[in-house]
């Protein structure tokens, strides 16, 4: 197994990770916290399968270049509204759910 | 669960479907591994075609070929969503009313030393990303690193650079792009087809355009709301 599939089952665990803190937490802060750290796995996998040939694959450091920026927009507009919603609510979380 | 139950007791209760959760995000990872494990060990991917054509980009760097050149579409509208995304932002408010920071000796002494060696490191960024590790993004991110340094000294942009200059600085990375775009459709190219002499200085401009409005918006995304013309605060 070479280095570029440890790095990606890396990220696949990063993603997971991310998620069951997505889906665990209440707090939007921990809540974009979480999505960032499923995007930074994402953005592993991607990186470490350009790996798989002599010269890395420049298509996919690019997209993760990409990436990059849209996630901070995205977490910088999740971030305002989190605020927004805690001026207003007094509560930086979603409403409690019934799981019945 | 009708009852508002006590904290203790709602977490028992919590206790199967945790471990639930876990069970199915084991075998969602197991899966999504052994995906990544049944690809090819190796895989060119779209390198050899990329390195075919770097001659005719105009910069000797992939990456940077790829982002500026072969996929420009998608760093156009890439520029669109952090654009966007500052929109929003700006859309829920303006900039939230804060207790006068006074910065630490440290912190100040920090700023003023960083900030001008951001502005530099983000120049050479700019430049050297045609041929190496770099380029408008990453020189963008450090000049943002730079304005929120200043933020959080307590700095802000005098009133009268808070309105119409501050909006041509954060549109100009895409008008620029739009601009180069339509005006190569009316020399009769594709959109953002550069022609391979003049491609070397249309994406250096674009990349200059970019990187500036890169890192005012990312600066300005920090502020957390719309600045008031009228008011610098």
């Amino acid at each position: 197994m070479s280095h570029a599939f440890f790095y990606a089952l890396l990220g696949v665990g990063l993603f997971t990770f991310g998620l069951y803190a997505l889906i665990i937490h209440n707090h939007l802060l921990r809540k974009i916290l979480a999505l960032n750290v499923m995007g930074s796995g994402v953005f592993l996998v991607l990186v470490a399968l350009a790996k798989r040939s002599q010269a890395a694959d420049p298509v996919p450091h690019a997209m993760v270049i990409t990436g990059i920026v849209v996630a901070i927009s995205a977490t910088a507009l999740a971030l305002a509204l989190m605020l927004r919603l805690q001026a207003e609510t007094g509560r930086a979380e979603l409403p409690e759910e019934s799981l019945e | 669960m009708i009852n508002p139950t006590p904290m203790s007791e709602e977490h028992k209760q919590q206790v199967p479907l945790q471990r639930l959760l876990v069970l199915l995000l084991a075998m969602m990872a197991a899966g999504l591994g052994y995906a990544v494990l049944s690809l090819p060990p190796s895989a060119p991917g779209l390198s050899g075609w990329v390195a075919e054509n770097l001659d005719t980009s105009g910069v000797s760097n992939p990456v940077t070929a790829v982002l500026l050149n072969f996929r420009a579409y998608d760093t156009l509208l890439e520029m669109g969503v952090l654009l966007l995304a500052l929109l929003g932002v700006w859309s829920l408010g303006s900039i939230p009313q804060r207790h006068e920071p006074t910065p630490g000796a440290v912190l100040a002494l920090l700023a003023r030393l960083l900030v001008p060696l951001l502005i530099l490191v983000a120049g050479y960024l700019l430049w050297v990303g045609a041929y190496a590790p770099g380029g408008a993004f990453q020189a963008g991110s450090v000049l943002g690193a730079a304005g929120v340094l200043l933020l959080l000294t307590g700095w802000y942009p005098d009133a009268r650079w808070m309105g119409l200059p501050l909006r041509m600085t954060l549109v100009a990375g895409l008008a620029v792009f739009v601009v180069v775009g339509i005006v190569l459709i009316a020399l009769g190219e594709q959109l953002l087809e550069y022609p391979p002499p003049l491609a070397a200085a249309l994406i250096l401009l674009v990349e200059a355009a970019a990187t500036l409005s890169i890192g005012i918006t990312l600066a300005a995304l920090f502020m957390g709301g719309r600045p008031s013309a009228g008011s610098g605060r």
